[in-house]
């Protein structure tokens, strides 16, 4: 392999790693001789980051109370200049992730190639593929200049291992050098919104909703009818700009990306912001009463109707059943 | 309220005690605006230079119309100051500019240069940075998290890097004052209090404020307000920094995506939900 050693920015919370992360250590598994982590996460997810393919995890000290992306950025491009230099770093399109590589770009003069859904090898070079026009174009994209090639990754990109087989990874500690101002910024304090059911990222059944609801009551019936099928209840942007549910359930460009075995796209009219969001789905099913909406075209069974009328029904006998 | 019912520091005090006179202190707000053509008519890439072809008419980007809004509440709660917009684009495009202006903005820095073309974002970062400095004093130099065209999302942190200066990124609820920035951070499992010395960066969330329409006086006004048009030479950015030049990244491929194929579409004759009750039994989900 031409590609000698790739770095994964690896998150978790509350002791376990994320599955965008998982997914990226399969991919750079595949593509590169060596593959380690830095994690500001702490020494207690090397065990799981080695059982993905992670020979050597880096924790970066100094994290506490901080937001990730001055100190993180600083303490990988501390390790670069100390002569450690990975072909790649791979990074999740995530609040902290973005803010990391963002930093990083800056503190190592490189460009960072941003919504990649796929990584390859041509040539010696890795090549990131981004999906433009809603999904019905790729762009794939490799660096000119000769350094740290800096790659934002979106969920859902790769299958994570499914039997993961390495050992520990080993640890080090890193330690970012002079911040200056940068870092000045402080948590104070942290706030879990509750949740119940599957999560939206990981639930087989997603039923989200959309303008074609017509009033924020109304997406009562998304909440019963995701509770029905052990689903996860969604939404579309156009719904949490208007405040009808917290931006944790936007599915989109900008919001999450699902791939559950059933989603129904309820009042949604299928925006290409949207449709990049939940277009893996295995099957997809909408209900909306504009036969010409967009959503149709990527529908496995469409029902042009109103939503008033087939969920109230689809609901009584889901729960009859 | 009495002063002395709570007991207020010296510091509280004393900022009270200017709320309390009228005219107080004033907060300078920059904020990043960017230009883009309307996404409702979504363009195409070029086949020569792989980039969006860029003809048409550009707005204000609606993802940035949310932190014109922010900015322009914060001075307001202020009580003073003004709202400096910032802005990169070719052809000396100012209609997007216009639009934020005529909201309230007070003026605006334009970087316009044939030497931009085919920046990525590092170079347009490096660009916005210079330019900030150019808007003047700031406490807090506001942008969206992504813009519509571009969004990678990285711009923000960027520029605060280069400025040397703290941020605070996906920020759904801003409060300014005296020397520190309070803002409540969107995360993955709900929201952060965060709490950063000024000036600071701070990228707004969308949807998070609704932005104002601006009022036929507010467009008619917005025709005299000064934009100060300048070029990377004003602004001492070497030419080989941003552009085709400086962009370290190349596209080797655009290629059609693999279609979806659109299945079966019913109009719904009061069996549309048993068509779908149907569909799930089929795929065993229920
Ligand atoms: C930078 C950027 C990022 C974005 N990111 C996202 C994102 O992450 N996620 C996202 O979703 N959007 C995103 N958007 C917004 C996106 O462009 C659309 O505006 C949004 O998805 C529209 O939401 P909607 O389908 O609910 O509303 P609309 O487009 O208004 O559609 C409503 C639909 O409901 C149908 N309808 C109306 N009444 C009924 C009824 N009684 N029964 C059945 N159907 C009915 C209508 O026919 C229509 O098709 C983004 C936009 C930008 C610019
Ligand atoms: N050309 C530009 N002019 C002004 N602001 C910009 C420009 N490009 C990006 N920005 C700002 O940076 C944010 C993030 O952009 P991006 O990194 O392209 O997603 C935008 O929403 C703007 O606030």
């Amino acid at each position: 392999m031409t590609v000698s050693k790739i770095w994964v920015f690896a998150e978790a919370s509350d002791g376990s790693v994320s599955s965008t992360t998982l997914e990226m250590l399969a991919k750079a598994s595949e593509l590169a001789d060596t593959v380690e982590c830095v994690t500001a996460a702490g020494a207690d997810v090397a065990g799981e980051l080695g059982a993905h393919g992670a020979s050597k995890v880096f924790t970066v000290a100094g994290t506490e109370g901080k937001l990730l992306g001055p100190v993180v950025s600083g303490a990988i491009a501390a390790a670069v200049e100390a002569g450690n230099v990975p072909d790649a770093i791979l990074l999740a399109t995530s609040y902290d992730g973005r803010d990391v590589a963002g930093r990083l770009s800056v503190k190592l003069d490189a460009p960072v190639i941003t919504n990649v859904a796929d990584l390859a090898e041509r040539d010696g070079a890795l090549v990131g593929t981004e999906p433009v026009f809603g999904g019905t174009t790729n762009v794939l994209t490799k660096f000119t200049g000769t350094g740290v090639g800096i790659f934002l990754v979106r969920p859902k990109s790769f299958a994570a291992a499914e039997e993961p087989s390495g050992s520990a990874a080993a640890t080090e500690e890193l330690t970012a050098g002079d911040l200056g101002n940068t870092a000045s910024a402080t948590v104070t304090n942290r706030f879990v919104e509750e949740q119940t059911g599957p999560s939206l990222a990981d639930a087989a059944v997603v039923v989200a909703g959309g303008r074609g609801l017509g009033e924020s009551e109304k997406f009562q019936m998304i909440e019963d009818l995701a509770k029905a099928l052990g689903g996860a209840p969604g939404a579309s942007r156009a719904i949490v700009d208007a405040g009808w549910v917290p931006y944790s359930y936007q599915v989109g460009q900008t919001g999450k990306v699902v791939k559950p075995t059933v989603y129904i796209a309820a009042g949604i009219s299928g925006a290409t912001q949207h449709l990049v969001g939940m277009k893996g789905s295995k099957n997809i099913i909408a209900v909306n009463k504009d036969a010409e909406a967009p959503i149709f075209s990527i529908a496995d069974l469409g029902i042009v109707g109103d939503v008033n009328k087939v969920l109230p029904a689809l609901l009584e006998a889901l729960q009859s059943r | 309220m009495g002063l002395d019912c709570f007991e207020p520091s010296r510091r509280e005090r004393f900022c009270y005690l200017r709320v309390a006179c009228g005219r107080i202190r004033s907060m300078n707000v920059v904020v990043c605006v960017k230009q883009i053509p309307d996404p409702a008519d979504p363009g195409e890439l070029d086949p020569n230079t792989k980039t969006l072809k860029r003809d048409v008419k550009l707005i204000l980007d609606e993802s940035d119309s949310y932190g014109v809004e922010m900015a322009l509440q914060l001075v307001d709660n202020a009580g003073g100051g003004e709202v400096t917009l910032v802005s990169m684009a070719p052809n000396s495009e100012v209609g997007g500019l216009r639009t934020a202006l005529a909201m309230g903005a007070a003026k605006a820095v334009l970087v316009s240069d044939d030497a931009l073309s085919g920046s990525d974002a590092l170079g347009t970062a490096k660009v916005l940075a210079k330019a900030i400095g150019r808007a003047g004093e700031a406490d807090l130099i506001i942008t969206a998290t992504e813009s519509s065209d571009g969004y990678t999302g990285t711009v923000p942190e960027q520029i605060a890097e280069l400025l040397g200066l703290p941020s605070i990124t996906f920020a759904k609820e801003i409060a300014l004052d005296a020397g520190t920035v309070k803002v409540k951070r969107q995360t993955e499992a709900g929201y952060d209090d965060v709490e950063s010395p000024t000036p600071a960066v701070v990228s707004v969330t969308a949807g998070v404020v609704e932005p104002r329409y601006p009022s036929f006086k507010g467009i008619m006004a917005a025709k005299s307000k000064p934009v100060d048009e300048v070029t990377i030479a004003d602004l001492g950015v070497d030419a080989g920094s941003v552009g085709w030049a400086g962009a370290g990244q190349e596209i080797v491929e655009i290629a059609p995506a693999e279609e979806r194929e659109a299945g079966t579409v019913v109009e719904d004759e009061g069996d549309g939900f048993q068509k779908i009750v149907d569909y799930l039994a089929e795929l065993k989900v229920i």
